[in-house]
């Protein structure tokens, strides 16, 4: 298929990160159309015909939240940029940002206009300073040439952009969490409702969108929302980044336009090459770690046989049984030698460990999962385990204040769907089980 | 589990910021509006921790004060982040990712063989006080695993050989803080 | 707006939270709070055992809720029917909440102060089974002072974050709060320093466990041995009406008045928090008005006989 490039195509041009070489490649042409003009309705408007679907998990669409944003008078209403990008797998953001960072900026820059907000923020995780230094240098430039701060473009809008760091803490992506963290506190999401769409930061109206959702404002106004939507497949429209990790050849981020296949992008000469070390394919989380794993035979085919395809619906085709989902885009790829129990622990040590503590079942629950994970990948787990890891996943799927705990659920719900003969391996061959691995699972006879 | 109570000494002898460091607090407040200076916390206490190399107690009350809150406050967001060291570390503290992508091209690996080379633990320091070692979860940047952060640098594609360079490259101040 | 819970339709304000719809119908279709106190704005939605089933979110949209919300901090809609002691899935999930309070907890009722009059020990006999699945290491604390007036055990520590609001809006400065994240969140100091403050005793009486304990009772009795005594006498700090928990002519506890939900009662419009001279300095009876018999309503050990003891006669057998 055709694999057209909205976001990334300028990106290997030599100083593309500075503010003229950018406008020289036709920057900021988004903020100039919005604000000769359009109405910032109109810019919504665009957004919503766009098909557009927020590009941080959730895949909720972008111009629908923007409609939901309340609109009291006299009351301030912030754009916040979620560039917390912690979902394990996940290095999208960071490469856009680091390589391209006036498009985030031009992108802030035409949604706040849409919104009305005159100030927006950037909060990225305190692990990218570096990257919080590239764009307060990028913003600066902005401000220079008069499309941030004052009467920008001489048009009466007003918006002044700032970057905020956290402190190392994955929770911090979760919307509410974020908002928490902006305002000088402790992680903790909130509790719903009221949502930020009518109490965000500081109580005051707030959208926070993910890094590359903002960045396709751009496309989507210099070209129209209809082209947008004419990119891409069904009901998931435009492009993708894809940051795809684990045992490839070329691990990388790549800009896909949805709809390509699984296969083509595995195994593609312009993708990920294959799997390293000519080795086989065990297993595939196609959308960060949050999201289920599928077992070997269905990546790159659904369970009834159709070529598997990166989009929304396609990689969620069979369910929780067979499928699992596009998330932030973090495909990460398992090969033969990898063991899923020791995986399925590490995932949920990574939850436990961040979990804010908030809520019990989360609190208590990821705590216990891990533990009980790690002495089955230690040899010293035994059958009833397994079902008792099943028992507390559900004991804490749909209980918990945020999604947190949902996302710690799956990942193990998942592994023991597909891969249940390997977790009772390790039962039973414990000695084995520390030294050596299982190897590819076996097809089911019923898939 | 045995959890220790956490209860803090001061340790540091600390003699303020310096000018710098109290510009920078200054112009950090203003990017949020009158009254809401408190989000400018976690930023300040990164600053902080740079200056005095770790989080002291009295670092932190000075942050408090400078943004007229409780200590309890600061205390609470400092350990609530994992970035925030509460307790004195090396000088070049080596924070490697041990999550899942990390994992499986090696990051265990990794981690094993710093043990080995600067003869600690992980959480430890080593006895001249140039290294501490942590693991970390995720850093966001998975496709170029084993991934590790020192000091707010990346050093990715980790290999042994990388590792023995990159100890040697700090030691001898090839690469700075 | 109308609401309708367990088959019970009343009428409430607008903004009311489905917790407070049922308290106001009372009784069996009331849900167990343990972080929410509705004395203290700001608290909720953490335990989660007060999660309910939401058959039909309201008149104008009859869908049901997909998940369990939490019954304090969810507000009611017109039309809304509620399933709380008639849902199944109420029932699995609160015993799930029951279980994760549990599994860390020490159990360790027989030398605990709260034992009594415990909102985990309570939840636990009503929801919790009798084994635990929990095999691991439970995370333990040692136990700590702060200040000279309160203890604290953080083991039996669940989390609900009450006594924080206590310190943030009943006293002048805070000085502990949570620490650390996760499992490894913790109710602390942080540097060797003592909560005292005027009012700072009323986090024992939030505590809706025996994390928070009055140094100045310790070990004395358990209270099922204690005669409680209504009592009030002129303080110039707060309402002066308190609880006289008595063994013989000696004043052994001061506490505030709880209600049915184990919140400190409304008396004269505001809440009745005592200051911290009247809990742990006025132990000398001549130096209170005794009214009369306190009358514990509490759905609770103490009323229960789940105990061995003697029940002090004057406290009544309600439920
Ligand atoms: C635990 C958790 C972590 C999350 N982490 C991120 C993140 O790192 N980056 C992000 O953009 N969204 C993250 N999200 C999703 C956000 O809550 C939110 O849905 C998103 O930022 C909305 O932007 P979008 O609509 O543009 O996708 C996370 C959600 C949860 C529950
Ligand atoms: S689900 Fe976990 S992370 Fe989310 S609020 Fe609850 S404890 Fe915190
Ligand atoms: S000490 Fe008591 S009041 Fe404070 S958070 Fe823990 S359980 Fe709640
Ligand atoms: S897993 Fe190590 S950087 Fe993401
Ligand atoms: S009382 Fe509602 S969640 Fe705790």
């Amino acid at each position: 298929m055709k694999n057209r490039k909205l976001l990334l195509e300028n990106v290997h041009i030599p100083g593309i990160e500075t503010f003229d070489v950018y406008r020289k490649n036709g920057g900021y042409r988004s903020v100039e159309k919005a604000l000769n003009g359009m109405t910032p309705d109109e810019v919504v408007e665009e957004v919503k015909k766009s098909g557009l679907r927020g590009r941080g998990g959730a895949g909720f669409p972008t111009g629908m939240k923007w409609s939901f944003l309340a609109k009291p008078e006299g009351i301030p209403r912030y754009l916040v940029c979620n560039a917390d990008e912690s979902e394990p797998g996940t290095f999208k953001d960071r490469y856009l940002m680091e390589k391209i960072p006036h498009l985030l900026i031009e992108g802030m820059i035409t949604s706040s206009y849409a919104l009305g907000a005159n100030t927006s923020y950037i909060y990225i995780r305190g692990e990218f300073m570096y990257i919080l230094h590239i764009l307060e240098k990028a913003i600066a430039e902005a401000y220079n040439k008069g499309f941030l701060g004052k009467n920008i473009l001489g048009k009466g809008y007003d918006l002044d952009l700032f970057v905020v760091p956290g402190g190392g803490a994955y929770i911090c992506g979760e919307e509410t969490a974020l908002l928490e963290s902006l305002e000088g506190k402790r992680g903790n999401p909130r509790i719903k409702p009221p949502f930020p769409a009518v109490k965000g930061l500081w109580g005051c109206p707030t959208v926070v969108n993910n890094v590359e959702s903002l960045a396709a404002v751009v496309p989507i106004i210099n070209e129209g929302g209809d082209a947008y939507a004419n990119v891409g497949i069904g009901r998931s429209t435009g492009t993708k980044l894809i940051s795809a990790c684990g045992n490839l050849v070329k691990p990388g981020v790549y800009e896909i336009e949805m709809g390509l296949s699984v296969e083509e992008f595995i195994y593609g000469d312009d993708y990920c090459q294959g799997i390293a070390n000519n080795k086989k394919l065990k297993a595939c989380v196609p959308g960060g770690s949050s999201v289920p794993i599928l077992p070997h035979y269905l990546v790159t085919k659904t369970a009834s046989g159709e070529d598997r395809l990166m989009s929304y619906e396609s990689l969620a085709e069979g369910g929780f049984v067979s499928g699992s989902m596009l998330g932030s885009g973090g495909f990460i790829v398992f090969d033969e030698d990898q063991c899923i129990v020791r995986n399925t622990w590490n995932f949920t040590r990574f939850y436990a460990h961040e979990s804010c503590g908030q809520c019990s079942p989360c609190r208590e629950g990821t705590g216990w999962m891990e533990k009980v994970l790690h002495r089955l990948e230690n040899g010293h787990g035994n059958i009833r385990d397994i079902d008792l890891l099943a028992e507390i996943n559900k004991k804490i799927e749909g209980n918990t204040i945020c999604p947190l705990g949902d996302a710690a659920a799956w990942p193990v719900a998942a592994a023991i769907r597909h891969f249940r003969d390997e977790f009772e391996w390790h039962v039973t061959n414990k000695d084995e089980a520390i030294t050596r691995n299982y190897g590819l699972s076996k097809e089911p006879l019923i898939a | 589990m045995k959890t220790e109570t956490t209860i803090y000494q001061n340790t540091a002898e600390f003699k303020g910021f310096s000018k710098e460091t109290l510009a920078k607090f200054d112009e950090i407040k203003n990017h949020f509006p009158a009254g809401k200076e408190k989000s400018a916390i976690i930023r300040m206490l990164h600053l902080a921790q740079s200056e005095i190399g770790w989080l002291s107690t009295e670092g932190m009350d000075e942050v408090a004060k400078m943004l007229n809150i409780q200590t309890i406050e600061v205390y609470e967001v400092a350990t609530f982040y994992t970035m925030f060291h509460v307790n004195p570390v090396g000088k070049y503290v080596f924070e490697v990712c041990r999550t899942g992508p990390c994992m499986l091209v090696g990051s265990d690996k990794i981690i094993d063989y710093i043990q080995e080379k600067l003869n600690i633990k992980v959480g430890g320091t080593t006895a001249d006080g140039a290294f501490t070692l942590k693991t970390v979860e995720c850093l966001g940047a998975c496709g170029y695993a084993p991934v590790l952060q020192c000091n707010y640098k990346f050093h990715e594609n980790l290999t042994k050989e990388k590792v023995d360079e990159l100890i040697d490259a700090y030691r001898s101040g090839i690469i700075e803080n | 707006m109308k609401v309708t819970i367990d088959d019970i339709t009343i009428e409430v304000e607008a903004g009311t939270t489905i917790l407070n719809a049922a308290r106001k119908i009372g009784g069996e279709v009331v849900p167990p709070a343990m972080c929410f106190y509705s004395k203290l704005p700001g608290t909720g939605g953490k335990c989660r055992t007060c999660l309910v089933e939401v058959a039909a979110g309201s008149t104008a949209d009859p869908r049901p809720m997909p998940k369990l919300v939490a019954s304090c901090s969810t507000p009611v809609m017109d039309g809304m029917i509620v399933k709380n002691k008639t849902s199944e899935r109420v029932h699995e999930g609160r015993s799930a909440v029951v279980e994760f309070l549990l599994i860390n907890h020490p159990l360790d009722c027989p030398i605990c102060d709260q034992a009594g009059e415990c909102n985990l020990q309570d939840l636990g006999y009503e929801h919790g089974s009798v084994k635990t699945r929990y095999e691991e290491e439970r995370r333990t604390f040692d136990p700590i002072d702060i200040g000279d007036k309160i203890k604290l055990h953080m083991n039996r520590c669940i989390l609900c974050y009450r006594c924080v609001e206590v310190a943030n809006q009943l006293t002048e400065k805070r000085v502990h709060g949570v620490l650390n994240r996760g499992e490894h969140a913790e109710i602390s100091t942080f540097i060797e320093q003592a909560v005292d403050n005027e009012f700072s005793g009323n986090m024992i009486d939030v505590c809706p466990v025996g994390a928070l304990t009055d140094r100045t009772f310790r070990f004395k009795s358990r209270v099922w041995f204690l005669k409680p005594m209504e009592a009030e006498c002129d303080c110039k700090k707060c309402a002066g009406k308190v609880v006289l928990w008595m063994f013989g002519q000696e004043i052994y506890r001061v506490t505030g008045r709880k209600d049915q939900y184990g919140e400190i009662e409304t008396i004269d419009d505001k809440t009745a928090w005592i200051c911290n001279e009247c809990r742990f300095d006025k132990k000398d009876l001549a130096k209170w008005k005794v009214t009369g018999p306190r009358v514990i309503d509490r759905h609770s050990v103490i009323s229960q006989g789940k105990y061995e003891t003697s029940i002090t006669p004057s406290i009544k057998k309600i439920n």
